[in-house]
């Protein structure tokens, strides 16, 4: 029997919300998928849509954006750029043809852990259907 | 090439159990610029850091990762161990293989591939670090504290009193806060007013504080050491320097409303005093209630003021103040006690709160001190007590315990007997939490000499009859249902944070839990520190606390700021943005995102205020042509991150 396709994920998490509340994820013991990587940022905002294609161009058959949520930015309107910017990128990867369930953006604050760990479920469970990212993936 | 050095942490079982941390240390020393590779089972400890201080030294490492718990806890400890063995602070990174991967997963291959990835992540970052020394700042010496209850009170006389220029900010016409409602304090019985009110006149008459009631913080900008703070002083319309507190206007007023402070037991004018002891000593005008400031309309109130203190004239003023540090004591209120209508409050008036049962007690209250039915003024001689109103209901209310429920239910049942002494008092509840310094001792007195029946149980249905509260309810120890006719029905309601404290944590940038109470740093370690730096949190605005623990948070809270504002320069992170100027072509739009203003053109380039600059990246993702970058965040080194991330 064939392995079963294990997606992989690069989530942008911003240090004070979303990267916080992925650690009370840890902190507080509650499990979800490994194919997710996190690489944290000082803010949503400081996502720059080329680190989205840099992420699809090497293989990620999917990429999270994870913020504060709307008013509550630490640097106050970093995750506003961030919500216009990656509805941009959205559009583009629409069009460009890459399936949309595989680019998200979320709002987790530091509480949200439970929040946190069920966002990576979901989105492991949308992934496995599509196979593997091929659209954007350079031949490395 | 740089020479990096990899050390892994086992964290007892908590890594090590997950994640096969001998194959991590293996898979990074074949990773290229890796010449030191190394796992031990506690890097935290002193043999661990030793390890990390030979290691450098031996092997001439350039910079270290540390593959451990979350950066939030280790961080500070490594890069300090770093720098004793000569390195800069900056040349260590830490790879969070705990909370984001050891204890979120099961399966040890995976979790140690993902292990693998995260730390070669922080060593792509690692090796393209610039060494930075902290940027200093000067710190203004001055404290805020949001909220004049008895956290503020404490926090704002303990940072006077070491000195400090403290302003206290209160919305409310006076300081005391729910405290100053409170009958008897438990488990003394000591009189709540009589040990709050000394300490509230010391706030009024204190050189260092300034206090400004009846204002609302409106917006803070700024940073640790340097917050500028816009505060709204709502306009009293009574000059109180003039008023002598005679309490002619109130005679004269025509207007009645409900008394807030005795939460609606009683009625008060439109101008009114809260309080005989309020701080400051005066009178304020509720516009909301008066017919009108303009003579013609009523202007009663002002006719008979012989000192002239009333002026309708007064305007809501802007007052903006400087200052280093600021602890929030935005305190409590109530759960709301409509969304509890089985309880029939607000149909039966005589279905009370604990703090209207507060106010009914009090010797200064509605009724003098004596135990009377709001409906009929008679004394009731069956009272029912129901704990856990709102609290430990997960399904339809607020999850958590409101911790001092318990005690002051205990300690109602217990004042009640002393009013009425052939009153009976019933309890009922689903557990007794009484831990606290003679907190056990004082529920047994209520038992024991004051004939208190406890019933473990909850209450099914209040509804009137016969001019009687029948309170249907289960004992669960007899099991047995039970049918009480009361007099009286007092709810021992939630705890909950202050309506204002979502809106003022938005101004803060502090955030919230998930009960809305202000969230701390770290639970356990960081328990009056708010996640934004120069903030601290003070009372019940954090969590349900009782008053030696809200006063002890407040001195907490106020020692923090203390440790900021006794520093002549406070150190601000280097890891702000910085222009190549060879690439910038002076378009202005990361001027445009810069949400503090650290942004300028000058001779058609970026500059950067690096005082100002916070390193939120905000600037850089704006930047067409990568001229501006975060130092130690750089496009290339989350682009090296990504890659490996992905196990390229």
């Amino acid at each position: 029997m064939a392995e079963e396709f294990e997606p992989k994920i690069v989530a942008f998490l911003c240090k004070w919300c979303s990267s916080a509340g992925s650690d009370l994820a840890g902190v507080s013991r509650m499990e979800y998928p490994s194919n997710v990587v996190p690489i944290t940022v000082m803010c949503s905002g400081s996502i720059s849509p080329l680190y989205i294609f840099s992420a699809f161009n090497r293989g990620a058959d999917g990429v999270l954006v994870s913020g504060c949520h709307p008013g509550d930015c630490h640097y106050i309107k970093g995750n506003f750029y961030a919500r216009r910017r990656i509805a941009l990128v959205k559009k583009l990867l629409d069009y460009i043809g890459l399936e949309p369930q595989r680019f998200q953006m979320s709002w987790v604050s530091a509480a949200e852990g439970k929040k946190y760990t069920q966002i990576i479920k979901d989105f492991v469970k949308e992934l496995k259907p599509l196979g593997p990212q091929t659209k954007l993936r350079r031949n490395l | 090439m740089k020479r990096t050095g990899v050390f892994v942490c086992h964290c007892g079982i908590n890594i090590a159990g997950t994640v096969d941390v001998k194959r991590v240390a293996k898979e990074l020393s074949k990773h290229s610029g890796v010449v030191h590779s190394e796992d031990y089972v506690y890097m935290c400890s002193d043999p661990g850091q030793n390890l990390i201080i030979d290691a450098i030294k031996e092997k001439k490492l350039d910079n270290v990762v540390i593959a451990c718990c979350s950066p939030t806890l280790h961080e500070t400890t490594f890069r300090n161990t770093s720098e004793s063995a000569g390195l800069n602070k900056f040349q260590c990174e830490i790879a969070n293989i705990r909370e984001q991967c050891s204890w979120v997963h099961k399966d040890m291959d995976k979790a140690t591939e993902k292990a693998i990835k995260i730390t070669k992540s922080a060593v792509e970052k690692v090796r393209r670090n610039e060494s930075l020394e902290p940027i200093s700042i000067p710190v203004t010496r001055r404290a805020l504290v949001i909220g004049g209850g008895i956290a503020g009170i404490q926090s704002a006389l303990d940072l006077a009193n070491t000195g400090f220029e403290v302003i206290l900010v209160e919305r409310e016409p006076s300081i005391g806060g729910h405290m100053i409602q409170l009958s008897e304090t438990f488990p003394t019985l000591d009189c709540s007013q009589c040990i709050l009110t000394p300490k509230m006149v010391e706030v009024s008459k204190h050189p260092n504080i300034k206090l400004m009631t009846y204002s609302e913080v409106q917006e803070i900008s700024g940073y640790v050491g340097n917050f500028i703070v816009k505060i709204l002083k709502k306009p009293t319309y009574v000059d109180a320097d003039k008023c002598t507190l005679c309490d002619e206007c109130t005679k004269v007023c025509p207007v009645v409303v409900s008394n807030e402070f005795d939460l609606g037991l009683t009625g008060r004018r439109a101008i009114y005093i809260p309080f005989p002891q309020a701080i400051p000593a005066t009178y304020t005008l509720d516009i909301s209630a008066c017919p009108g400031l303009l003579p013609i309309a009523c202007g009663k109130c002002a006719d008979v003021c012989e000192p002239g203190a009333i002026d309708f004239d007064m305007k809501p003023k802007i007052v903006e103040e400087e200052v280093g540090a600021i602890i929030v004591a935005s305190g409590f209120d109530l759960y709301e006690k409509e969304l509890m209508g089985e309880y029939g409050y607000g149909k039966y008036p005589d279905v009370l709160d604990g703090l209207q049962f507060e106010r009914l007690l009090s010797a200064s209250g509605p009724t003098m001190g004596k135990v009377l039915r709001p409906s009929d003024r008679k004394e009731p001689k069956e009272v029912v007590f129901i704990q856990c109103v709102g609290s430990r209901d997960p399904e339809l209310h607020c999850p958590y315990c409101s911790k001092i429920c318990c005690m002051y239910t205990a300690k109602h049942a217990m004042l009640y007997k002393h009013h009425v002494h052939d009153g009976q008092a019933y309890i009922f509840y689903i557990d007794i939490r009484s831990g606290g310094k003679g907190y056990e001792e004082f529920v047994q007195r209520a038992v024991e000499e004051d004939g208190v029946l406890y019933l473990r149980g909850k209450v099914s249905k209040i509804f009137e009859e016969k001019g009687k509260i029948k309170v249907w309810g289960v004992d669960t120890l007899a099991g047995k249902d039970i049918e009480i006719d009361a007099d009286m029905v007092v709810l021992a309601m939630a705890m909950r944070p202050s309506k204002e404290a979502e809106e003022l944590a938005k101004k803060l940038k502090i955030a919230l839990d998930k009960d809305g109470f202000l969230a701390e740093a770290h639970p356990k370690l960081r328990p009056v520190e708010s996640v934004s730096s120069g903030m601290f949190l003070a009372g019940a605005a954090q969590a349900p606390k009782d008053i030696p623990e809200a006063v002890a948070q407040a001195s907490g809270a106020a020692s923090k700021a203390v440790a900021i504002l006794s520093q002549e320069r406070l150190s601000h992170a280097p890891t702000v943005a910085k222009v190549n100027v060879n690439l910038c072509s002076g378009c202005g739009m990361c001027v445009l995102v810069c949400p503090y203003d650290a942004l300028s053109l000058k001779d058609g380039k970026v500059e950067v205020n690096e005082v100002l600059c916070e390193g939120c990246g905000s600037c850089s993702a704006t930047c067409l042509r990568a001229a501006i970058q975060v130092k130690n965040l750089t496009p290339l080194q989350v682009n090296e991150m990504i890659k490996v991330s992905l196990g390229g």
